[in-house]
């Protein structure tokens, strides 16, 4: 069954006009902004698709913006969001990209912020629901629509299994899991969704595991 | 859930002495692990922001970002003020708040998906109306929403609600077949008599093509949210009055699928066929494409990438 949830037929709360170019566009810029874990100081958007060729009478730049504010689907103050990002002082660049991106509603975004960069590469797939289908540079998949782990680690023997054990001994289950790495004994990136938020104290915990290098708490499930 | 199809559901409603809404929420609940208090006052909320939509849209005040809509909900309204409307009052009057919540959502107001934002006046409209009209209880309302959630989720699940996917049957008229089969209920038919309202209007909707201009949630988007309204009620009448879908609504859920299926690729959402490529609908698309130009020069918007 495609759809599970009776919140999925009635529902998401949303600022329009449409579900997969204003309120999947406002998840996929909360994607990026979690990704990169404070606000961002300048964002790249590169559009591709039916979002380069409408995003503007759907208003997808305004959520995209407003999802890099970590506001939520059904903000109002998303149609203001380029002048409320512009006060806090976001720089915004929209690029018109080459070709066609993974899906017809696709967008690149690269951040910088904190010293920290971050890139995703997302699509808007219908009625809200989005894919990541890379996080810096990763091809890791994920759907934002479970608290998600993204651990950027040494490809290394034992560290899956590792944080696979810390994930359990805290109670956790495992969704959902994707790795990457660019080269062996390279960096790497496992993706973690899981049916509940982890506590600090867990993600805390695998910080401290051997090989680890970063991890990020992506979690839409949350209010903003 | 315990069920795939309307059929199937409706018998639990019989064995079980339930109403379509109870078996929905007591589903949502256990399989979602979240309790069936919690569960329903979400549903609530969204009611809440359903009636606030409704308000906001008769203003009047909902220009489009395009600029190619807004104010026809309060045209309406302001029309049935003065005097009888073809359609009679409480049609009239579901169709008016239907135009509100899609004009709300077309100049970026806040909706709730129902099933989608391009369908999202249809539910509202009805519901709105007929709390109004029979002075029922909000509770009553959001009970209906988990009856209109059921069938579209039967709906979703075994054809489309996507335009993208299914044409706009999938999306207004899945909305529409979920308000009819929730209005039946709410009025006190079985779930029987709300399964043949389902299959009643969705039959009316079938080959419905998506083929909005420039690609917006507008032309004919809204248009379609307030008819669909009044043919909603339609169908909730004629299922109330013992009228059967003699096609079962599970079938003719099949007969979406496969409508959808053969449907061309410029009559799903490209706004490459249909209304949008009418002598006006490529007019309005030029117009509204040398205006973002005009816009992205003065700032920020889309440069040609390296």
């Amino acid at each position: 069954m495609r759809f599970k949830n009776v919140f999925s037929i009635i529902g998401p709360s949303m600022v329009g006009p449409s579900s997969s170019h204003t309120a999947g566009a406002v998840r996929i810029g909360r994607v990026a902004r979690q990704l990169l874990g404070s606000q961002p100081e300048t964002a790249k958007m590169t559009l591709f698709g039916s979002f380069a060729e409408t995003y503007w009478g759907h208003g997808t730049d305004l959520a995209l913006t407003a999802g890099l504010m970590d506001y939520d689907t059904d903000d109002q103050r998303i149609p203001q969001a380029d002048v409320l990002a512009e006060e806090a002082g976001m720089t915004l660049e929209w690029v018109q990209g080459r070709g066609n991106g993974p899906h017809p509603n696709s967008v690149k975004i690269q951040l910088t912020g904190g010293g920290r960069t971050a890139e995703i590469v997302a699509a808007s797939i219908g009625g809200g629901t989005i894919a990541v289908y890379s996080l810096n540079g990763f091809d890791v998949q994920i759907t934002g629509e479970y608290p998600t782990l993204a651990v950027k680690h040494s490809d290394s023997q034992g560290v899956l299994a590792n944080m696979t054990a810390l994930l359990s001994r805290d109670g956790y289950n495992i969704g959902y899991m994707d790795v990457d790495r660019k080269g062996r004994s390279g960096d790497a990136m496992t993706v973690f969704e899981l049916d509940s938020a982890p506590e600090e104290s867990t993600i805390q915990a695998i910080r401290k595991l051997p090989h680890i290098k970063e991890v990020t708490m992506i979690d839409l499930t949350k209010r903003s | 859930m315990r069920f795939e199809t309307l059929e199937q559901l409706a018998e639990i409603c019989r064995q079980e002495n339930k109403t379509i809404a109870e078996v929905m929420l007591e589903d949502q609940a256990r399989e979602t692990g979240v309790s069936r208090e919690e569960v329903f006052r979400q549903m609530a909320e969204y009611y809440g922001v359903m009636k606030e939509a409704v308000r906001q849209g008769l203003t009047g005040n909902t220009k489009s970002r395009s600029g190619l809509t807004g104010g026809d909900a309060k045209k309406v309204s302001d029309y049935m003020q003065q005097g009888e409307t073809s359609l009679g009052g409480p049609a009239a009057e579901a169709m008016a708040y239907a135009l509100a919540v899609s004009e709300v959502n077309a100049s970026m107001g806040r909706i709730i998906a129902t099933p989608t934002a391009g369908s999202c006046g249809i539910i509202p409209g009805v519901f709105v109306s007929a709390q109004e009209r029979f002075g029922w209880e909000d509770e009553h309302l959001v009970k209906g929403l988990f009856c209109a959630g059921a069938i579209g989720y039967v709906i979703a699940n075994n054809a489309s609600i996507s335009g993208a996917e299914g044409g706009c049957q999938a999306e207004v008229g899945s909305a529409i077949g979920m308000a009819a089969g929730a209005m039946v209920e709410l009025r006190g038919g079985t779930a029987q008599q709300a399964v043949h309202a389902v299959g009643l209007a969705l039959k009316n909707c079938l080959g419905l093509i998506c083929d909005p201009v420039a690609g917006l949630v507008e032309i004919p988007c809204i248009v379609r949210n307030g008819l669909g309204a009044v043919t909603a009620l339609a169908a909730s009448d004629m299922a109330l009055a013992g009228v059967g879908s003699v096609i079962p609504a599970d079938e003719v859920i099949g007969v979406m699928l496969e409508v959808g299926s053969a449907m061309p690729a410029k009559h799903r959402e490209t706004g490459k066929g249909g209304l949008a490529q009418t002598p006006t609908g490529r007019k309005l698309t030029k117009e509204l494409v040398e205006q973002r130009r005009r816009k992205a020069k003065e700032a920020k918007a889309p440069a040609k990438e390296d």
